[in-house]
């Protein structure tokens, strides 16, 4: 067994290296750690040559949630679709430690093209109004009383088209979101939480980085 | 003069002619606005001055033939003045009790030669002469002033001369002159008279709207039409003339009941009564009272129209609702009348929560009073709705915003949040004055609480509330800022963070936003945000918070509001951006005093100071460094408004920000410079600051930075500079960084004042020491700052005449002070009221009056007697100033003696000065006395003033300065008559021997001179003798100065010549 673990341990010190020259942010012992606890979270250890396989959607949902106390489904499904580079259903150690680097330790050019990627549901490089409704369908409370409850849903799309869409052509292309974001910082997660504040990426990174550390 | 004259000033009697002005505070204040402006006639518009009247004012007058000086002549009891007209009438005609006076000129001269019965002066003058303008600039210009447009009138007339020549021009100038007077006298009345009781034009404007709803309703109406006179409304909600509102009027309304003839009613500030049928402005007689005062509009009209009152009452359901929904208006605050339609439906929609607090108004009301009046009542109602709001706001609270629990609790809390509630709903009521604030505390406030907040008046804190003119057509930024509010209220984090984005395109420096802001209720939101967890809505809310805050209303309902405290906790934050934020909405809102010592309290400042502490290498900084040096901006940006309370200074001390900020000091930037060195400065003014600003050597650094190119950090390096430099190391340290040069250079910048007047004042500190003044007349300082001397604004003039006076220690400097024409410059600044000014500029003359030449000019310039006559200031600190600059005064004019004694009450008015308590005026007074004294005829008037026993009574002083110039004086006095015995009698001679043992050796000169003059008399050589002044005069002896060596031998003989006289005659016996 402890045969086993060595040269485990071995093989992941050569994948991390290779990794570590190609993803921004880690470096080679936080690639490793990133690496082990991928295996961790998958339940069986990844060794090369093996058929590619992944996170599935519902175990990387119960990640974002528990780690990142994410809720709105359709958020995390775009974080999904956004860490699933290749569109087939899993998310690879590879699409995990790139996507994470943008995720946890991304620069501001980097999380807008990861943000306008989770917030373009339909994949066709527009937020239209639509795909905004949608996100943004439960941010206010309803009010019973007026004739369309989604009255004021409709309203706050309008008002952030007004405020984001630069060419005025109904819908938000990466041009104008980038060039909006720029303006204000805060409209970097305009329509929905998909980024972890400051103290979830301190203790994920605590548990990822120290802990397993102090393990090994 | 014209309007507020004839119009404004309260008489005894209405009729025109005769009749004294009533003694009231208001005539007070205009009497003396009026008095100022012939003061200072003669200085400032010299050409208009010299115009001559069209006819002479006469009145008579409490001056006495003796009152006129030398420039006037004298022929039997009448009195004229040199100067005359063309024809050779004199100017001034005195021919007692009457005085004929002809120009300006005269008019401020006789102002100045009545001193203290001056303002008695320009009564008299203004009771006999009712229609002083017309006697100045004639009938046509006259009529012209009291027109409705006076300046067209006035170009009419222009055009219509044939003759357009010199006199005219001078008479326009002249008209233009008393016409800009006649306003701002008019304002400053208004201004008074509007913080007095009454109705207000809000109360007013809502009855009237009541009243014109009865109007409509056909059949069943109850009157038939109310419409004001003058559609034009001010921006206090006033429809009155100018000259009206002085009396409290507001508006004049035109009513036609059902059943009687049209009334016009007029209302004032005490009432409404009827007038004398004002249909149209114009007809004076018709603002005449005819009718009781009635305390509103309804009451009048029921006592006057049976109709009305008897309808009125069956009304009763119908203006049951009027009132409350008026009332919901004030709990909103949205709008104090007249609101829109869509927006009642959206209230009603939208805060049908406050059904139960509206029913526990009329409920309240009802309790007090059996039937419901239609009438609001003005208090009763601003009462009422002021607690409205408060529960409305405790309401709205509750409903929906998380947190309420708090909030309630704090509303619910101590005294002090008592007060924070009654504060803000005053605040909050449109157009209410502050003398109802007084009334609000009396329902149940504690009074102490209350005073601490009326003690606040200081800088912005007590304005009374400024409102949008008409609320009829409220702005499109108020709808939209409506609607994001009702978002904020009830999105999610996401939502709001984009509702928040999109209220920060609006122009939050534009007042319409920031009170629409307030008065949909989107402040409570922001402040709420700040408490929750979400650092982007915290952010964005900041973000609003910064802007808005800029508005003085804003700031203070943050305050009231308790969201200072949020803001202050945010400073903990680990997100830079939110503390750097948070930081710069505390610089805006902690403007005024209540502001800044909550942040004090909520523990701010140490945060703030914390802020500051960021990477001490400056110049090349990573991404995150540079953060921190803009988180540390912000922070000295904060400090820099809470510095402005001394407390905090102290605090700001305590928590170690003076290390940290010289550290910042070394900054190169700009923006960061301005708030740090702002924060030095406003700190300086404490002791501590600036031996730790000298020993920190942030000298050198707010030296290099007078050379920066930024004039607002100049000014604030150079008042740094002033306030330190009462230092002589720190003085030293500028000279040694030739912080000199850059100062003398500012001074060339003379369009901004602010920099100027920190610049010559910096100058007027560094010139105390010699080598700095050496070293500023290298760079030709002394030239400009003589050319200073005019058209400066007082804070600059201050500084120069200062500066001035240090110069002019130095002799050559007194010559250069000459040829640039400065004395007659120093002298006519005489004649100012500005205490501080007064002080620097008598000393500045009594520098140069150590100069023969000089003292010749200001004598030709009367100085003298414009100084002697600061002896009566109500000031010391200018009385002693102008003691001490007679004494070179005195000592250098030719024929000092006879230039004294010209003064009439001038001795008398010394002598009176050694009964003050002040010993810096006593010292310069006793020295100026000595000097007199040396007059043989002027010392016979001393003493007949009973100067002696004054100055023995003094001699028990223990301050070597006084002691010093007592005994000088003394010592002089002591050549006339039975002085010498006197002095002894008085008890004067022990405690100046007791003088002897001080360790002052100008004291022993000076007491030395004293006792030798006293021991001519053999009973002050026993009293000597008694208490053992021998052995130190023989100690004294030893001196090296000669004059002592004598002055104590010679007292030493008397006392042995008198031993050897007694023991002849004992033997003789």
């Amino acid at each position: 067994m402890s045969e086993m673990s060595a040269m485990n341990r071995k093989l992941i010190q050569t994948l991390a290296e290779t990794i570590s020259k190609q993803v921004e942010h880690f470096n080679k012992t936080e690639v490793a750690c990133l690496i082990r606890e991928f295996d961790v979270l998958l339940g069986e250890p990844t060794v090369p040559g093996r058929a590619a396989s992944g996170l599935d959607r519902g175990r990387f949902r119960s990640i974002l949630h528990n780690s990142f106390g994410m809720t709105d489904d359709m958020i995390m499904d775009g974080v999904f679709r956004t860490f699933d580079k290749d569109n087939d259903g899993f998310i690879s150690m590879k699409e995990w430690i790139e996507g994470l680097s943008v995720f946890l330790r991304g620069t501001l050019d980097e999380k807008i093209k990861y943000c306008f990627h989770v917030y373009d549901l339909n994949g066709d490089n527009y937020i239209s109004r639509e795909e905004m409704f949608h996100m943004l369908k439960n941010s206010l409370i309803r009010q019973p009383t007026e004739e369309d409850p989604d009255e004021g849903i409709k309203d706050l799309v309008e008002i952030t088209l007004k405020k984001m869409d630069h060419d005025h052509d109904g819908r938000l292309s990466f041009a104008d979101f980038e060039n909006a974001v720029r303006e204000e910082n805060l409209l970097l997660e305009a329509f929905g939480t998909c980024l972890p504040d400051t103290a979830g990426i301190e203790i994920f990174e605590q548990h990822v980085f120290q802990d397993q550390l102090d393990q090994w | 003069m014209g309007l507020s004259l004839t119009r404004a000033a309260q008489w005894t009697t209405a009729s025109s002619g005769t009749g004294t002005l009533v003694f009231t505070p208001m005539n007070e204040s205009l009497l003396k606005g009026i008095l100022h402006f012939v003061e200072q006639f003669d200085s400032q518009h010299s050409q208009e001055a010299n115009h001559v009247f069209e006819e002479p004012l006469q009145w008579s007058t409490h001056l006495v033939a003796s009152d006129f000086k030398t420039d006037y002549d004298f022929s039997d009891s009448d009195v004229h003045s040199q100067e005359k007209d063309i024809e050779g009438h004199p100017l001034l005609q005195f021919s007692p009790p009457t005085v004929y006076v002809r120009s300006f000129s005269q008019l401020s001269k006789l102002v100045h030669l009545a001193s203290d019965k001056k303002l008695e002066e320009v009564r008299a003058c203004l009771e006999e002469n009712r229609e002083p303008v017309v006697k100045i600039l004639g009938t046509t210009f006259a009529a012209i002033l009291e027109g409705e447009d006076p300046y067209s009138d006035l170009r009419h007339l222009i055009d219509k001369e044939e003759d357009p020549g010199e006199d005219l021009d001078v008479k326009v100038k002249l008209f233009h002159l008393i016409h800009d007077m006649d306003k701002q006298l008019l304002r400053e009345l208004l201004k008074e008279i509007s913080e007095q009781v009454g109705l207000d034009p809000t109360a007013v404007k809502n009855e009237v709207e009541l009243l014109k709803r009865f109007c409509s309703e056909g059949e069943k109406r109850v009157l038939k039409s109310v419409r004001y006179t003058s559609d034009y409304e001010f921006s206090n909600g006033c429809r009155a003339p100018l000259w009206r509102q002085i009396h409290g009027e507001m508006c004049y309304l035109v009513i036609e009941p059902c059943d009687t003839e049209t009334l016009c009613v007029t209302c004032s500030r005490a009432g409404v009564f009827l007038n004398g049928g004002l249909n149209q402005e114009g007809d004076e007689n018709a603002y005449e009272r005819t009718s009781d005062t009635y305390r509103d509009l309804v009451t009048l009209l029921k006592s006057r129209s049976p109709h009305f009152a008897e309808n009125i009452n069956k009304e009763d359901f119908a203006v049951q609702e009027l009132p409350s929904t008026q009332k919901i208006q004030h709990v909103e605050s949205v709008d104090a009348e007249e609101q829109g339609q869509p927006q009642r439906s959206y209230e009603q929609q939208e805060k049908n929560v406050h059904e139960k607090p509206r029913q526990q108004h009329t409920l309240n009301k009802a309790g007090g009073e059996k039937k419901y009046e239609p009438c609001p009542r003005w208090k009763d109602l601003s009462l009422v709705s002021a607690c409205g709001k408060a529960e409305g706001k405790k309401l709205r609270k509750s409903s929906g915003e998380e947190k309420s629990g708090e909030i309630q609790k704090k509303k619910l809390g101590a005294g002090a949040k008592s007060k924070m509630k009654a504060e803000f709903s005053v605040s909050s009521l449109p157009g209410r004055l502050s003398s109802l604030k007084i009334k609000t505390p009396a329902g149940g406030m504690p009074v102490d609480v209350f005073s601490e907040s009326s003690s606040e008046s200081e800088e912005e804190e007590e304005q009374p509330e400024r409102r949008p003119e008409s609320n009829t057509d409220l702005p499109s930024e108020y709808w939209q800022i409506q609607k994001l509010v009702k978002y904020l209220k009830g999105g999610d984090q996401t939502a709001t963070v984009l509702t928040l984005c999109a209220m920060m395109d609006f122009n939050l420096m534009q007042e319409t936003c920031q009170l629409a802001i307030r008065d949909v209720g989107g402040l409570e939101v922001l402040i709420n945000l700040l408490d929750t967890d979400e650092v982007k809505c915290k952010i964005g809310s900041l973000k609003i918070l910064r802007k808005i805050s800029h508005n003085l209303q804003i700031r203070r309902a943050i305050v009231d509001m308790g969201g200072l405290q949020s803001i202050v906790r945010i400073l903990d934050s680990t997100v830079k951006d939110l503390k750097a934020l948070a930081a710069e909405t505390i610089a805006n809102v902690a403007r005024f005093r209540r502001a800044r010592r909550a942040v004090r309290q909520y523990g701010g400042i140490k945060k703030l100071v914390k802020l500051l502490d960021c990477v001490p290498n400056l110049a090349s900084l990573t991404e995150k460094q540079e953060k921190d040096v803009e988180v540390a901006r912000c922070g000295a940006l904060a400090l820099w408004s809470c510095s402005k309370s001394t407390k905090n200074k102290e605090a700001i001390r305590k928590a170690g920000g003076i290390p940290l900020l010289g550290r910042l000091l070394k900054s190169p930037h700009e923006n960061m410079l301005i708030p740090v060195v702002g924060t030095l400065q406003e700190c300086a003014s404490e002791e501590s600051y600036r031996i730790a600003i000298q020993t920190e050597g942030m000298i050198k650094d707010l030296v290099k930075n007078l050379s920066s190119d930024n004039d607002k950090l100049q000014m604030h390096c150079a008042s740094a500079i002033f306030k330190c430099a009462e230092d002589k190391q720190t003085r030293d340290l500028v000279r040694l960084y030739k912080g000199l040069q850059p100062l003398a250079l500012l001074l060339k910048k003379a369009s901004n004042k602010q920099l100027l007047a920190a610049a010559t004042g910096a100058i007027w500190k560094c010139s105390i020491s010699m080598e700095n003044v050496a070293k500023f007349q290298e760079y030709k300082a002394l030239e400009t700052l003589v050319g200073l001397l005019t058209n400066q604004p007082e804070e600059v003039l201050v500084n120069v005449v200062g500066a001035l006076g240090e110069f002019a220690q130095i002799p050559a400097n007194k010559a250069t002070i000459r040829k640039c024409g400065g004395i007659k410059p120093l002298v006519n600044l005489l004649t100012g009221t500005n205490q501080a000014l007064l002080v620097n500029v008598t000393k500045a003359v009594g520098a140069c009056a150590t100069d023969k030449e000089n003292m010749a000019i200001i004598d030709q310039l009367d100085g003298v007697r414009l100084v002697w006559s600061l002896l009566k200031n109500p000031s010391a600190d200018v009385q002693s100033s102008a003691a001490w600059a007679l004494c070179p005064c005195i000592e250098n004019a030719k024929d000092a003696g006879e230039m004294v004694r010209s003064l009439v009450g001038g001795l008398e008015l010394i002598v009176n000065l050694l009964k003050s308590t002040n010993n810096e005026v006593l010292a310069s007074i006793c020295a100026a006395i000595a000097k007199i004294a040396k007059d043989k005829e002027n010392l016979a008037v001393l003493t007949d003033h009973g100067v002696v026993p004054l100055l023995a009574k003094l001699t028990n002083t223990t301050d070597d300065r006084l002691r010093r110039h007592l005994a000088q004086a003394i010592g002089h006095c002591c050549m006339w008559g039975s002085n010498r015995a006197s002095f002894g009698e008085a008890g004067a001679v022990a405690p100046l021997v007791r003088y002897l043992k001080s360790k002052d050796s100008s004291v022993h000169q000076s007491t030395a001179m004293a006792l030798y003059q006293l021991s001519k008399d053999p009973n002050n050589c026993i009293t000597m003798h008694e208490k053992a002044v021998v052995k130190p005069l023989i100690h004294i002896m030893g001196s090296d100065d000669e004059m002592l060596q004598e002055a104590a031998a010679g007292c030493v003989r008397n006392i042995r010549l008198l031993a050897l006289a007694n023991r002849k005659a004992r033997l003789f016996n």
